[in-house]
């Protein structure tokens, strides 16, 4: 970014004034800084507040016993020590990667696909846009409810579908601990793929038409040019949408909490229900606190991964 | 796009005329026609669920699952539309929901963009390491910080009202962060010449960048509103008196207890999604553009 004007007129008020007035310089930094501030302040309480003083405070009760009404006591590394041998927590652990092992890539593939499919200049392209992103917009609960009717084993229209296609043993669904996890990857995936297929649509725009010419004219086919001018020009979009996806898979509750609650059994426990049960439903703070760094930890370490490689593959 | 080996641009602008031309005859009629059908085939698809929910929610609860699926609904129930008022309570659910997501979009909003011009166009030392830390909660989900600031809210006597949702909700880090990325877009000289004519920074913030970023406020009051409307975790731990649910806890625990009354909890549904359709009907221009600058930049 070009040097700012407020900058730049203080360079001048420097200037204009010699030697004995340098003063006034250094009060327009005061000053700038200070209308700065005045800006970031409004937000910047209400975020250290509500964000950054409950992320300090889950460090130190994951070391506590803390329940609700109790004072916390100090117990070390108890609560580590006890994930490190909960049996529900490391399904809730590996549950959550089996989500975001399949979530990821398939969302990744349709919402590229679809974007390919709208980056044309048709009419009727902003419809099939705005249908497309829809789902992503609507409530949850309403969805989680309208799929588990349409996944209902025995009367539900998908399995009625695939009886009519010949399959003869339909999927239990979400009644079915083999199926319960790829019905809710099924619905997660419907239901995201449109805002990402958003971003990705726009990064698609930024891709010089001359370079697609280009490689045309040198004879290359429509799959090495999706190949060679595509996706290179798309790595900067494709980078954002991998982490806002790979978060979003690490965070997934709502859709499961209405679709399976987690069940049948353990099969579709995932880390963030598994907090909220710990914490709000047995009231461990303590022991939910220690999850939710684990959790946290995670983010974390996966999203820096993602940024060192992407990086990486810049240089 | 540094690392692109840039292909000869050099070439005879002519040939790439006839080529094109060529094309336009061709190709792009049967293309355009197979684009079509797979446009309409995965729209189809898309929609599918919501048609088989406002079906669902015109029939009686024996016609909702039939074999083979009845899609014309016969008698159409427009009772269920008339009963779900009775027997829930609908208007105090969605009254709190749209309290909730006007509140929470209106300071999102406000204290957003106005963080983002400080952010976007003043300078002063620690602004990009602060930024960072607002970039870098985007990456933490909410649910590994939402025990201790449950612990906290409830502290301040404010668990079970409908104020918590309204804080945790208002000052998230996605606002100031769509509005920077907007705010960056527009020229800098705009600012110049503002303050050369005596504009104060609050009023260029005021006059020049607020009018000149709709988009990108319609985008994030879109966003933020749906958001709020849609949330379920934030009232379900917050809101425990039944005078205070949102639409989405009330929904829920309309479904447990009716559990069997498939068209009803249908047009509970249909209902708990209507109000965001048509925001999203009256937006959607923007929120596509919204969206997509949010990741131009990455």
């Amino acid at each position: 970014m070009a040097t700012n004007a407020v900058e730049e007129r203080e360079l001048v008020a420097a200037a204009g004034a010699p030697t004995p007035r340098r003063r006034p310089g250094s009060r327009l930094k005061w000053r700038n800084t200070l209308i700065g501030w005045s800006f970031i302040l409004p937000n910047f309480v209400g975020f250290t507040i509500l964000t950054l003083v409950p992320v300090l405070i889950l460090f130190y009760m994951s070391f506590t016993n803390w329940n609700v009404f109790g004072v916390a006591q100090w117990t070390g590394v108890d609560n580590y020590a006890r994930l490190v041998q909960d049996g529900s927590y490391h399904k809730a652990l590996l549950n959550t990667l089996y989500y975001a092992v399949v979530h990821i890539p398939l969302t990744l593939a349709a919402a590229l696909g679809l974007a390919l499919l709208l980056n044309r200049k048709m009419r009727g392209v902003a419809f099939f846009r705005t249908v497309a992103f829809f789902p992503y917009i609507t409530s949850i609960v309403a969805i989680a409810v309208v799929w588990n009717m349409l996944f209902s084993p025995e009367f539900g229209p998908i399995n009625q579908f695939l009886t009519a296609l010949g399959v003869d043993d339909p999927p239990g669904w979400t009644t079915s601990a083999t199926w319960a996890m790829p019905a809710v990857i099924i619905v997660g995936t419907w239901r995201e793929m449109g805002y990402y297929m958003l971003l990705l649509l726009a990064g698609l725009q930024t891709v010089p038409a001359e370079l697609h010419e280009a490689a045309r004219m040198d004879g290359a086919s429509a799959w090495q040019r999706f190949l060679n001018v595509t996706l290179p020009c798309l790595r900067p979009t494709m980078f954002f949408v991998t982490v806002m996806l790979t978060i979003g898979s690490f965070k997934v509750f709502d859709l499961i909490l209405v679709m399976t609650n987690g069940g049948p059994g353990q099969s579709t426990l995932v880390l963030s229900q598994y907090i909220w049960q710990k914490g709000f439903v047995e009231n461990q703070f303590g022991y939910a606190s220690a999850v939710s760094v684990s959790l946290f930890l995670i983010c974390i370490a996966v999203t820096l991964f993602q940024f060192f490689w992407n990086k990486k593959k810049e240089a | 796009m540094t690392a692109l080996e840039t292909p000869p641009t050099d070439a005879p602008a002519t040939p790439v005329q006839v080529l094109r031309t060529e094309d336009r005859r061709v190709g792009p009629v049967v293309g355009k026609a197979v684009g079509y059908v797979v446009m309409t085939v995965a729209a189809l698809g898309l929609l599918l669920p919501f048609v088989w929910m406002i079906i669902s929610s015109l029939k009686t609860n024996n016609q909702v699952f039939t074999v083979p699926v009845q899609w014309i609904p016969d008698p159409v129930v427009w009772q269920n539309y008339l009963d779900i008022w009775t027997r829930s309570d609908m208007t105090t659910w969605l009254g709190n929901t749209l309290l909730l997501s006007v509140g929470v979009t209106f300071l999102q909003v406000f204290t957003g963009s106005f963080a983002a011009y400080g952010f976007a166009r003043m300078r002063f030392p620690g602004r990009d390491l602060l930024f960072l830390v607002y970039i870098g909660t985007i990456a933490v989900p909410w649910q590994s910080y939402m025990i201790p600031q449950f612990v906290m809210l409830s502290d301040f006597g404010l668990a079970n009202t409908l104020w918590s949702i309204l804080l945790l909700q208002a000052f998230g880090a996605f606002g100031v962060f769509l509005m920077k990325q907007y705010f960056e877009s527009i020229p800098e000289s705009l600012n110049e010449a503002a303050r050369i004519d005596g504009l104060s920074e609050w009023g260029i913030w005021r006059r020049i960048m607020l009018p000149l970023s709709v988009p990108a406020i319609a985008s994030l009051t879109l966003l933020t509103f749906v958001n709020t409307w849609n949330d379920y975790l934030g009232p379900l731990i917050y809101l425990r008196s039944p005078e205070l649910w949102t639409v989405q806890l009330g929904l829920k625990t309309f479904i447990s207890q009716y559990n069997a009354e498939y068209a009803l909890i249908m047009t509970g549904s249909v209902l708990s999604v209507l109000p965001i359709a048509v925001i999203f009907l009256l937006g959607q221009r923007y929120f596509v553009e919204g969206i997509a600058t949010t990741g131009v930049k990455g």
